[in-house]
């Protein structure tokens, strides 16, 4: 038994796991504040209600956009922490996750990158479904990671 | 009078009349007047029949007299018992103006619906008389014997005016306009009504009238066939339309005061029941309460009388009132065909196109058609193909429950899932292929393109649902048969999605003023025609299915003033109507009309000389700023500062405020820069003419958009309104200011375009706020250079604003977009407005409707948040399947925007679509609206664009074609695969698809400017489908040789109807002339050796070289052909809001490129020709 680098790394990552299923559940939860307006349909034709509603909607999205760097940060952070403990099977797992965030990074639909789950962009049906069952995915995928990562954690500690 | 001679004498034919006891009396039709009528009179009612005579004495048996009382009796024979045919002779012989006076008495007098009907009446009125602009244009669109249907629908769509709770009241109530109705009170109606009828003050009015009827017209009698089955209608047709002669022939003034009279007569006469004829009509009385027994089920109906008298006298003034404003609006829209007119005025809405449908039902269907099950669609579907309307002998089996008495009519309602399980297998036979889906031969089928315009196809539903369903210019999916699963909808490759247009100028419209908006407690939808009523007390929802209650107030009817009968409603028998709401609709009280006004004064704005034109405009149309009392106004302008206009009432001239801290921009005074138009006008006039000539020295270069848009932004935050932007330039300074990012060198590039998005998101954000607070902000862009649309339109975008672009505009070297842009603002101004509004689109559970096309912010999945809505603009949205519909027949979508007119009335107006489900490929192909399908794909495509790139988009539009036309060679085996096979639906698919590519906003390789690719962009996002399709395919037509071939008469003028011409070069001819509609530009070309003759007697020039280079308008010259020419033109111009712009080309000119460019057939060295396409998809397919 042994401190290794690897168990390190797999320590760290299941403290930043915990945090991007935080970041997940938090996603799932401001989709769905976007998708449905809790007011009953003659409340939500009100204009002084149009207007809470709309502030409402800017702020997650403004939640939304500041949240994007961190979380792909953190999880490019354990891909390179796993590439250096040359933890091949970890990495591979996440490697097509972390193509993923660089796809949707730069990816950006208009000119600049700050317009990111702009407000009219991310109430679109489409797109609001799409990125309710991204963030259930990644969810999933954190989540069954967060135990593998403790499960490597405990293996690499009694292994070696 | 000899128009009602061609009806047949349907009142004999029909069993309901035998139940009623004096059935055998019942007179036979007759065709030659009231006389005779009499005479057939039944013995039970000799002393009506004395009493009538007399009063018959009084009224000249003038020829159009005669007509309806012929209709009405037959409609009584049909109806109720032949008795009450008596009253109804006189109808046509009173005036409008009593009889609303009346109506509006009546209305008070029940409990619940006073407020409704009469606040109706006065609903539609308003409404008419802020639709100023709307007017002519239905109006012209509409030809003259089509008109009288019109306005015959009118009455029976708006205004309830002759309503009552009894079927049998209605009658005599309707029949006596002269105050029958307080004689109620007296619990034997017909003495009253005879007693009020012959009173002198009677007779006195009736000497105003006299001469009017007696000048009926071809129109008139028409229109009075109409209603035959609709009892209602007919009443308050001829109501009108008397009142219509009167104001257009008679003293206003005398009218207004011999209504008067009679009101206070008959209140008189209630008070005091005249005795005379009282004894006389006992007996009358008697029956008409044995036989309303029979019609009417529930309600005795002489207690319900005894309750109303009480308020009669206290309505006198509104009634007044409304007369007066009747009166008004009648006369200010009298013009040529004063019918039509009137009836515009008083509706203020209406689509002339849905008229007949919803205007001529023959009696049969009509009572068939009430109960409104879901039953009839199928078994007439392989007719519906063939556009043969279901005979109508098929629904009279059920006519004779209907008569006699609604105690069976639950019956009537077949279970809709039974019906639906039945009919669930029944598709289209292909032994007998309808005609959408013939096949097609692409490549070898030339002539495509129909002669005369591309119409929507009719869905296939049975007669009764298609004459309610909604005009498909408001609201049209692109699969007119929907698929029953996402799975087949998949395999056809066609879009599924709606194209809206819910504001569009209306001549008709109903309008309903109820305290109760009867909604579905569940999915609150509103009640609309498709709803399946369970039984007289529960509707079944057509979108969610949940059974709801019919309140109270819905069971009385204030059209045919009958109680019981919810499914006669206005909003049942309606596709289209708008609800006035009540004050639950509102937590705010509703917002003034609020109009500010940023102009750049930088010198380029000055230079290009637009504020003349704005201020000029503006003058102008002061007074036809859409508003009330309350209406304000403002003025900002700005250059490298923002100077603001305090034009407080009482200066003595406007004030200029400079605030040159654009950093921070601030409001100078807190109030006094918007002020009330009314009050300050002549101030507003000074600063207007006064603007023009205040920056013309000016030097200052930059332009600080961004700030100023802030300072307008805070300025209208507390009330919320419309922000119109004139900009000129690129702005330069302060927030928000942006780079020039076009490369003039990529212009024709065939691979990227890039900068489509926005450069920054300023605008955006400030849309968003704008949006928040009720705020539009229109964009006028009057540049010569690149300005960045693409930034600059998100200001409009997303608080739902509109954009105009007028490249290279200059007052005096660009004349063309000098008058455009007059044009336009003289539509912008004057147009129909509604604030703060919000519009939901509601579908059959199982359909979900996923991505929204047009300018506005997505509030919350469903909800479209409008700051304004203005009538020219469009919406699409497309839809998925989520659940299979298999346990239904119907699906039904529906639109309900909620808005603030300019007047402040909180106001709903909801459109209902009702579409067949189908199981079959065949029939989802069969039923593709191939003009709906364009215009979402060129929506989609535009999305594209932008999310991802121009060349997927456009490759997006080549597969789109390819995948359908593969898809459904595929399912037509028998077809052989050598050649392009089409359904008839979709012949143009490939045709408008290509003329898409080849539009400004797709094309490449074509030199583009990217500002007017971004216009063309945001023109297909926001425009809506009749627009939309001018832009993309434009209709040619050879000009030269007009004939009256054909030609169609519209206000007494001869509008000829040229073929449609392919848009071909091959088309074109040296010896011809053509004009090329493109929606908002129209263009001459002339040939080189084109016909002295045209040119001399069309143009007014001696010949082909003596044409100016530049010509923007048809000179008015007394020859046939110019004429001719003359009227083709403006009744096009006439069938759009915006008056397109001419343009004369010459063959030689450098703007023939405009022109050929437009020829989407033809070969460019970047495009496809049309035949070239068709292969490339072939090959695509065979692939």
């Amino acid at each position: 038994m042994a401190f290794t680098f690897a168990a390190f790394c797999y320590m760290l990552s299941l403290v930043l796991c915990a945090a991007l299923i935080f970041f997940a559940i938090w996603h799932i939860i401001a989709f769905d504040e976007l998708r449905t307006d809790f007011k009953s349909p003659i409340d939500q034709c009100n204009p002084v209600h149009a207007r809470e509603r709309l502030r409402n909607i800017e702020r997650i999205c403004f939640l939304l956009r500041k949240l994007v760097l961190p979380e792909y940060s953190i999880h490019s952070l354990f891909c390179i922490m796993f590439l250096c403990a040359q933890e091949w099977l970890t990495l591979g797992l996440n490697v097509p996750l972390v193509f993923y965030h660089f796809w949707r990074y730069f990816h950006c639909p208009a000119d600049s990158s700050e317009l990111a789950y702009d407000p009219p962009a991310v109430m679109n049906a489409d797109t609001l479904s799409y990125c309710q069952k991204e963030a259930w995915c990644k969810l999933a995928f954190y989540l069954l990671s967060f135990f593998y990562y403790l499960y490597c954690m405990i293996y690499t500690l009694v292994s070696s | 009078m000899s128009a009602p001679a061609g009806i047949p004498p349907r009142s004999a034919a029909v069993p309901g009349g035998a139940r009623a006891p004096a059935a055998a009396a019942r007179p036979p039709p007759c065709q030659n007047g009231p006389v005779q009528n009499q005479m057939q009179f039944p013995f039970g009612y000799g002393l009506h029949l004395e009493n009538y005579s007399a009063s018959s004495g009084h009224y000249p048996p003038v020829p159009h007299e005669a007509v309806p009382s012929q209709l009405n009796n037959q409609y009584v024979a049909d109806y109720h018992s032949a008795c009450y045919s008596i009253p109804v002779q006189s109808v046509m012989t009173t005036s409008v103006g009593p009889s609303m006076l009346n109506t509006q008495q009546l209305y008070s007098g029940a409990p619940h619906p006073v407020e409704s009907a009469g606040g109706l009446t006065q609903g539609a009125i308003s409404s008419a008389s802020h639709l100023h602009t709307s007017v002519p244009q239905s109006y012209s669109a509409v030809s003259s014997h089509y008109s009288s249907s019109t306005s015959s629908s009118v009455a029976s769509q708006g205004f309830p005016l002759s309503s009552g709770r009894y079927a049998m009241p209605t009658v005599s109530s309707a029949v006596y306009p002269n105050l029958s109705y307080p004689s109620m009170s007296v619990g034997s109606p017909y003495g009253q009504v005879f007693t009020s009828q012959s009173l002198p003050a009677v007779g006195q009015f009736e000497e105003t009238n006299t001469f009017p009827d007696q000048s009926s017209t071809v129109p008139r009698t028409l229109q009075q066939q109409v209603p035959l089955g609709y009892n209602s209608t007919s009443w308050s047709t001829s109501d009108f339309q008397s009142a219509q002669d009167n104001f257009s022939r008679n003293n206003t003034g005398s009218l207004a005061k011999a209504s008067n009279q009679i009101n206070t007569v008959g209140i008189v006469d209630s008070s005091h029941p005249v005795s005379q004829n009282v004894q006389f009509t006992k007996p009358g009385v008697e029956t008409s309460v044995v036989s309303s027994a029979v019609t009417s089920s529930i309600r005795t109906p002489v207690g319900d009388h005894l309750t109303e008298p009480a308020s009669v006298p206290s309505n006198t003034q509104p009634s007044e009132s409304l007369l007066q404003e009747a009166i008004d609006s009648s006369s200010t829209t009298s013009s040529a065909s004063p019918v039509i007119n009137n009836y515009d005025a008083l509706e203020g809405g209406g689509y002339p196109e849905t008229n007949s449908a919803a205007s001529s039902p023959a009696p049969t269907p009509q009572t068939s058609r009430t109960p409104k099950p879901f039953g009839y669609g199928y078994p007439t579907l392989q007719p519906g193909y063939q556009n043969a309307t279901p005979s109508t002998s098929a629904m009279q089996p059920s006519n004779p429950g209907h008569h006699s008495g609604f105690q069976q009519y639950p019956q009537q309602y077949p279970g809709v899932n039974q019906l639906s399980s039945t009919l669930g297998g029944l598709s289209l036979q292909h032994s007998q292929q309808p005609e959408s889906l013939r096949p097609v031969n692409l490549t070898q089928d030339r002539n495509i393109l129909p002669v005369s315009p591309v119409l929507a196809p009719v869905p296939n539903l049975n007669s009764d649902l298609r004459k309610l369903n909604c005009s498909p210019d408001s609201f049209r999916c692109t699969l007119t048969n929907i698929p029953q699963t996402q799975a087949l909808l998949n395999k056809a490759k066609l879009p599924l999605g709606l194209l809206l247009h819910p504001f569009r100028d209306l001549t008709q419209l109903p309008v309903i003023t109820s305290s109760t908006i009867v909604r579905c407690r569940s999915c609150r939808t509103y009640i609309n025609p498709f709803v399946s009523f369970i039984d007289q007390r529960r509707w079944k929802c057509n979108l969610c299915y949940r059974v709801n209650d019919v309140p109270e107030e819905f069971m009385y009817n204030p059209l045919t003033r009958s109680y019981g009968e919810p499914h006669k409603r206005p909003e049942v028998q309606n596709s289209t109507v708008e609800f006035i709401a009540s004050s639950d609709y509102m937590l705010r009280p509703p917002q003034p009309a609020v109009y500010l006004f940023v102009l750049d004064v930088s010198h380029n704005a000055v230079e290009a000389g637009y504020l003349t034109i704005v201020c000029q405009s503006l003058l102008e149309n002061l007074d036809k700023l859409p508003g009330d009392s309350r209406t304000r106004i403002g003025f900002i302008t700005f250059d490298s500062t923002v100077q603001f206009y305090n034009l407080q009432e009482g200066l003595s001239q406007p004030q200029m405020l400079i605030v040159s801290d654009i950093d921070d921009v601030f409001l100078p005074t807190p109030d006094s820069l918007l002020v009330n138009l009314h009050e300050s006008k002549e101030l507003i006039k000074d600063l207007l003419n006064a603007l023009p000539t205040m920056f013309i020295n000016t030097r200052e270069t930059h332009s600080a958009l961004g700030p100023a848009l802030q300072a307008a932004f805070k300025l209208m935050s507390p009330t919320g309104g419309r922000i119109s932007v004139f900009q000129s330039q690129l702005p330069s300074l302060g927030a928000g200011l942006l780079h020039s990012r076009e490369d003039p060198n990529q212009r024709s590039s065939t691979k990227v375009v890039q900068h489509l998005g926005p450069a920054t998101d300023f605008y955006k954000k400030l849309a968003l706020d704008c949006s928040g607070q009720q705020t539009a902000v229109d964009l006028f862009l009057l540049s010569s250079q690149y300005s960045d649309l693409a930034s600059l339109a998100c200001m409009s975008k997303y608080s739902a604003g509109c954009i105009y672009y007028y490249p290279s505009f200059h007052h005096s070297h660009n004349p063309a977009q000098a008058e455009k842009l007059q044009k336009d603002l003289k539509r912008y101004l004057t147009r129909k407005i509604g604030f703060e509004a919000v519009m939901r689109i509601r579908c059959t559970k199982g359909l979900s409707i996923h991505t929204f096309h047009g300018n506005f912010f997505v509030r919350s999945t469903d909800l479209l948040s409008l700051a304004n809505v203005n009538p020219d603009a469009g919406f699409a949205v497309q839809m998925s399947i989520e659940e299979s519909l298999t346990d239904t027949s119907l699906v039904c979508f529906q639109t309900a925007l909620l808005y603030t007119s300019s007047k402040g009335e909180r106001r709903i107006r909801v459109h209902t679509l009702c579409l067949p489900v189908v199981t079959s490929l065949a029939d989802v192909y069969a039923g593709a609206d191939v003009q709906a399908a364009v215009c979402l794909l060129a929506n989609m495509a535009v999305d594209r664009s932008v999310s991802s790139s121009l060349s997927d988009a456009r490759d997006a539009l080549v597969n789109a074609v390819v995948d359908s036309l593969s898809a459904y060679i595929s399912t037509a085996s028998n077809l052989q695969q050598s050649s392009l096979i089409a359904p008839n639906s979709l012949r143009l698919f490939p045709l408008y698809v290509l003329a898409l590519l080849k539009q400004k906003a797709f094309r490449t390789g074509t030199s583009t400017r990217l500002d007017d690719r971004i216009y063309a962009m945001c023109q297909i996002k926001s425009q809506p489908l009749v627009h939309l399709m001018k832009m993309i395919h434009p209709s040619l037509y050879r000009i030269d040789r007009l004939t009256n071939e054909g030609a169609i008469h519209v206000n007494d003028r001869v509008v000829p109807q040229p073929p449609l011409q392919k848009l071909s070069a091959e088309k074109l001819t040296r010896e011809g002339a053509f004009l090329m509609d493109c929606g908002s530009i129209f263009y001459i070309w002339i040939g080189k050796s084109c016909d002295n003759s045209f040119i001399k007697d069309v143009l007014g020039y001696p010949n082909y070289a003596s044409v100016p280079q530049k010509l923007t308008q048809l000179p008015e010259l007394d020859t046939l052909s110019s004429e001719r020419a003359r009227s083709f033109i403006s009744w096009l111009r006439d069938s759009r809001p915006l008056n397109p712009v001419l343009q004369l080309i010459k063959d030689e000119s450098p703007a023939k490129t405009d022109f050929f460019q437009h020829l989407v057939e033809d070969r460019t060295e970047a495009a496809f020709s049309y035949y070239e396409f068709l292969l490339h998809i072939q090959q695509q397919i065979c692939k």
